[in-house]
């Protein structure tokens, strides 16, 4: 029996960052993996033969989170579990959009960098770093670029990620306010989302931010609801009205399609009552006595 | 390298070495297929069933979600060497165990929980185990037996909980389950 050789590049362990860039310009075919929560379901299932892939759990740079002030920059592999744990006080919708993310066991190895990379329109990561105004960094031997969230995703399960590149950072403002991720499932564990909303609010700016997942060909800000008249200056008058309003908006926004999860109605229905509920909920968190604004 | 890659890890304990044939080739697979170690569960093979969880590095994760080759110098534990005793015997004294499949994960999960959490609420347990999934029990019995577990680890006494599927005069004292030859590694009598 002879045993199919296998080249040292076929499975790569680089030392470093400039080390994983390097191998990925000289072996384009290497395919990335961190968590591999979707590579290795593509692999088992036989829809992806990687012949060779980079590993990117043993890069430190890419496993550490910092704080920058205003932001914080998330290192591509941190997974969420860590987040959860680590950064539920500063990015309190991240945090909590990454408790959903599957199950204990997929949160201990799922990343950020893997889920925009795969760049599902139903990915939980997505619409929380939407409403946050998070910027992507991108890496390649050429050098290093950022993109905003909003301009990262350009089709379902495409993105402006090109061959040779890896998703190094996300940096994601610190919370402003209250925020907020609904998603809507059959269980609550291990689900794939319906659909989901992600909102933050900013008090001092004024200002409302919004992500809409798995209701659209990518997930989709809602610039229109995100454009709502609130009554800043006297928060009472804030009413039922208001928030439904917002929940229209924010329907409008979205282009659902009908597949096994739900239909396209039942997602704009589902998501105009995520989003008034989130919008009730952020307002009410920002105005009760003894939240310190 | 012409005779394929191998890697180094410390599984149960004892170091091991495992060639792999190709990158994608998965922990779940070399564990059972390769190593013979057939603790863990081959169920979904998608991270969904829990079945074959394992802890790498101390962690929970699905092994069939990992590469083996992702796994140079890092420690495994599958449901041989992740369980302490008193889990086990809780599972089996109240019934959480019926066809048995999802167990060794199941196993896993509760040794992480009770690892961090030594007296988990029920929320704590649903939580924890949402990525086990049991098709026999309803999963009641399998949360009772937490709280026994939790209770006879902290305490050292195993016991019958007294919701225990078992009739009273059927009730039964775990600690005299006959044992396996320890010598063998036999695990069952």
């Amino acid at each position: 029996m002879t045993t199919p050789a296998l080249t040292a590049p076929a499975f790569h362990r680089p030392a470093d960052l400039a080390d994983a860039l390097a191998h990925l310009a000289e072996h384009p075919g290497a395919v990335p993996i961190a968590g591999g929560t979707d590579l290795m379901v593509a692999v088992n299932y036989r829809r992806a033969r990687p012949e060779a892939m980079l590993d990117l759990t043993g890069l430190a740079e890419l496993r550490a989170w910092s704080d920058e002030g205003d932001a914080i920059r998330i290192g591509s592999g941190v997974p969420y579990a860590r987040i959860v744990a680590e950064l539920a006080t500063v990015l309190p919708g991240l945090a909590a959009a990454s408790r959903t993310v599957g199950s204990p066991q997929i949160r201990n190895r799922g990343t950020l960098g893997g889920n925009l990379a795969t760049a599902s329109p139903a990915g939980d990561g997505h619409p929380p770093l939407l409403a946050c105004g998070a910027r992507i960094t991108i890496a390649s031997t050429a050098g290093t670029r950022t993109v905003a969230a909003d301009a990262f995703f350009t089709g379902p399960k495409r993105s402006v990620l090109e061959p040779g590149e890896l998703i190094t950072a996300v940096t994601v403002p610190k919370a402003a306010g209250p925020q907020q991720f609904l998603k809507v499932g059959t269980r609550n564990a291990m689900v794939i989302a319906v659909c989901s909303f992600a909102l933050s609010l900013d008090l001092d700016a004024r200002r409302l931010g919004t992500g809409i997942g798995s209701a659209g060909p990518v997930p989709l800000r809602a610039r229109e609801a995100e454009r709502i008249d609130l009554p800043w200056a006297d928060p009472r008058r804030f009413d039922d009205a208001l928030a439904a309003e917002f929940g229209r908006r924010v329907a409008a926004a979205a282009s659902p399609m009908d597949d096994v999860r739900g239909t396209a109605d039942y997602r704009r229905h589902a998501l105009a009552v995520c989003a008034a509920r989130a919008l009730r909920r952020v307002w009410a968190a920002a105005h009760t006595e003894g939240s310190g604004r | 390298m012409s005779e394929g890659m191998r890697v180094r890890m410390r599984v149960d304990g004892a170091e091991i070495a495992a060639d792999v044939d190709r990158p994608g080739e998965s922990l779940l697979t070399s564990l059972r297929d390769r190593l013979g170690l057939t603790g863990s569960k081959n169920a979904c093979e998608q991270g969904e069933c829990g079945s074959c969880t394992v802890l790498l590095d101390g962690l929970p994760v699905c092994a069939c979600l990992v590469a083996t080759a992702q796994c140079e110098g890092r420690e495994v534990k599958t449901v041989v060497g992740a369980v302490p005793r008193p889990v086990r015997d809780a599972f089996v004294a109240c019934g959480a165990v019926q066809c048995g499949f999802c167990t060794p994960g199941l196993l896993v999960s509760v040794a992480d929980l009770l690892d961090r959490e030594p007296d988990p609420d029920d929320a704590l347990i649903r939580e924890a185990l949402a990525g086990n999934l049991c098709r026999c029990t309803g999963y009641e019995k399998i949360i009772e037996a937490v709280h026994v577990a939790a209770e006879a680890m902290s305490d050292g006494v195993p016991r019958v909980p007294a919701r225990s599927h078992l009739h009273h005069n059927q009730w039964i004292n775990v600690t005299t389950f006959p044992r396996g030859d320890a010598e063998t590694g036999e695990d069952t009598p």
